[in-house]
């Protein structure tokens, strides 16, 4: 069975729309903890990012709802993604540690790439401007999944799904041998429908944030619709 | 623990893994060309004919009577800054990539006046981030940029200037990486440019040592600069690293001292000291500058501050506005409200024989520095 990941941004309301998304089928919930100078984010999660921080979620406060969201959906992974500068100051170790007594499964530090601190243990990130020597990189060290970035860009909806995924993920399977999971520019059913004719899961992040914004019935319905055409697709593929 | 890099453990490369092969190409094609002496002919011709070099050095008596602070003079460099240094250098490397399309940011406009400049000249697209606070206070850059055949895309969120500026410049590299060569503007960014911008800037440094013997007969007690993010600064120190009598002073906007009153943090792809909170958060700098008002700074400038071989300092609003005045009254040269910085802290320094770089001209502060000397009397 394909994996569908929601992205959702840490706030108050998070624990009850991770439980919307879960009951929709999202097998995995990303996790954002928000950072002032997003990089590789697109103007939907750098929003929801900037009124998340106005609301006062800071390390800690994001840590608390991360362990709430953990206790109301104990079964499924959560994973954090955020960026190097909250590591920094709360403490690489200290930050993993904490990240996993809350309930956190793994994370992923999108401005960290593959061959920086090796030694802090995180889902790495390729692209397809990765050289096949980075993709065995990140293959070989990341924790459990590997995310296939599928644009050459960053977070946000389009209109079609990238011509350069096919290309990443043929050149993902020969290289490695965990699970992709394709993210970034994923928003429809149409679209998840044909990633996850190539890869073992798919991401979904700024439109996930943007249905959120009705709320966890809209959600629900929403990630259902991404749940039936990824379920579709493994009907019609075996 | 964290990687070691050129400037201990500051610098690095925090960006997305899409950038990374650019990087990478950057490098090679960086170490390529110092090695390659045609590089180093055309980049000289280039500053020779084209922008001026060697620029002068002036010796100012009035401005501060009892001192000899002898000003680098990057204010007659064409286009009115030291910017264009690295934007020549830049570019040239940019051709050798293959590069046809450059994204650059800008604060205080010189920067973005120098990208398009040499994008002009060379015949490439050119695209420039702004924050809206900025194009409301340095105008007259804008016009100039519309005028060279340069986009100026505004940015109209957080906090309006540089920071926003340069997110989005590395925003739009990270979408148009193949095609776009990104040029950077101060010495800041993942490795290799914070390398690539001293090493462009560095001219400064070693033409007024060179001067500065010629006129004295020895070296100046005291080299100090302006740090915003601090490209000429470090381009000026490097004439003088090896020499351990001659104290480094930088000097920050007092509201945007990354140095001074800054922590450990990442911002734009690089570890350095950054304005942030106890959480990491990038919080807002303020200056009247806008080439100063950025919450980072250039990871060397760091590095050379841990080591002890450089001290930074601040200078109020107000103290820059003064030497901004007094500078045009005593020599009558204008500077930009960048250096004014600089020679605010040069004129009280228990020191006789100082070297100032004026890395620019004021024409562009003219508006905000009047209005705020109104304000001051």
């Amino acid at each position: 069975m394909k994996k569908l990941v929601i992205y959702l941004m840490a706030d108050p309301e998070t624990p009850e729309l991770a439980r919307a998304a879960v009951d929709g089928g999202a097998d995995m919930i990303e996790f954002g903890f928000p950072f002032s100078d997003p990089l590789a984010d697109g103007p939907v999660v750098r929003r929801a990012g900037e009124r998340a921080l106005s609301r006062g979620m800071r390390t800690r406060q994001c840590l608390d709802v991360l362990r709430q969201t953990h206790e109301l959906v104990p079964d499924t992974p959560l994973v954090p993604m955020t960026y190097s500068s909250l590591l920094e100051a709360y403490g690489w170790e200290r930050f993993a540690d904490d990240v996993q007594t809350a309930g956190g499964a793994s994370m992923i530090i999108v401005d960290l790439p593959s061959d920086e601190r090796p030694e802090t243990r995180r889902v790495h990130l390729v692209a397809p401007t990765s050289t096949d020597e980075r993709i065995a990189l990140a293959g070989a060290s990341t924790d459990g999944w590997l995310y296939l970035v599928t644009v050459t860009g960053t977070t946000g909806a389009r209109g079609e799904v990238s011509s350069a995924l096919p290309g990443l993920v043929e050149r993902a399977r020969r290289l490695v041998s965990v699970p992709l999971y394709a993210g970034f520019g994923i928003s429809t059913p149409e679209h998840a429908r044909s990633v996850a004719a190539l890869a073992d899961g798919i991401v979904v992040g700024s439109r996930a944030l943007e249905v959120a914004e009705e709320g966890p019935d809209a959600l629900r319905t929403y990630v259902a619709s991404l749940r039936l055409a990824l379920d579709t697709e493994a009907a019609v593929t075996g | 623990m964290t990687t070691t890099t050129a400037f201990g453990t500051y610098g690095g490369r925090y960006v997305p893994e899409t950038l990374i092969p650019a990087l990478d190409e950057l490098d090679q094609g960086w170490r390529d060309a110092l090695a390659d002496d045609t590089f180093h002919a055309e980049l000289h011709a280039l500053l020779t004919n084209y922008a001026g070099r060697p620029t002068p050095l002036t010796l100012s008596t009035r401005f501060a009577p009892g001192k000899r602070i002898y000003l680098k003079r990057e204010d007659l460099l064409h286009t009115g800054a030291h910017k264009l240094n690295n934007a020549l250098g830049q570019i040239v490397l940019a051709q050798r990539l293959g590069k046809r399309r450059i994204v650059a940011e800008t604060g205080a406009g010189q920067h973005g006046v120098a990208t398009a400049t040499v994008c002009a000249k060379f015949g490439l697209e050119c695209v420039v981030y702004m924050g809206e606070e900025d194009i409301r206070r340095q105008k007259p850059n804008v016009e100039r940029m519309g005028l060279l055949g340069a986009e100026v895309r505004p940015v109209d969120f957080g906090t309006k200037t540089l920071k926003e500026a340069t997110s989005e410049a590395i925003r739009d590299w990270i979408t148009n990486v193949e095609t776009t060569h990104y040029l950077i503007g101060s010495c800041v960014g993942p490795a290799p440019y914070p390398e690539i911008v001293a090493e462009l800037q560095s001219v400064i440094g070693r033409e007024a040592r060179e001067q500065h013997l010629a006129a004295e007969g020895r070296l100046p007690e005291v080299v100090i600069a302006a740090v915003g993010g601090g490209s000429n600064a470090i381009g000026m120190f490097h004439g003088f690293l090896d020499d351990a009598a001659v104290r480094l002073v930088g000097v920050e906007a007092a509201g945007a001292a990354s140095l001074g009153s800054g922590r450990t943090g990442v911002l734009h792809g690089a570890r350095s000291s950054v304005l942030a909170d106890e959480d990491g958060q990038i919080t807002d700098a303020h200056s009247i500058s806008a080439g100063l008002d950025y919450p980072g700074v250039g990871p060397e400038h760091a590095f050379l501050r841990d080591e002890g071989r450089a001290t930074y300092v601040g200078a109020t609003d107000e103290e820059a506005l003064r030497a901004f005045r007094d500078l045009a009254r005593t020599e009558g040269i204008i500077p930009a409200l960048e250096p004014a910085h600089a020679l605010a802290r040069a004129r009280e320094l228990d020191a006789e024989l100082i070297l100032v770089c004026l890395s620019g001209r004021g024409d562009k502060d003219l508006a905000e520095a009047l209005s705020g000397l109104e304000k001051l009397a």
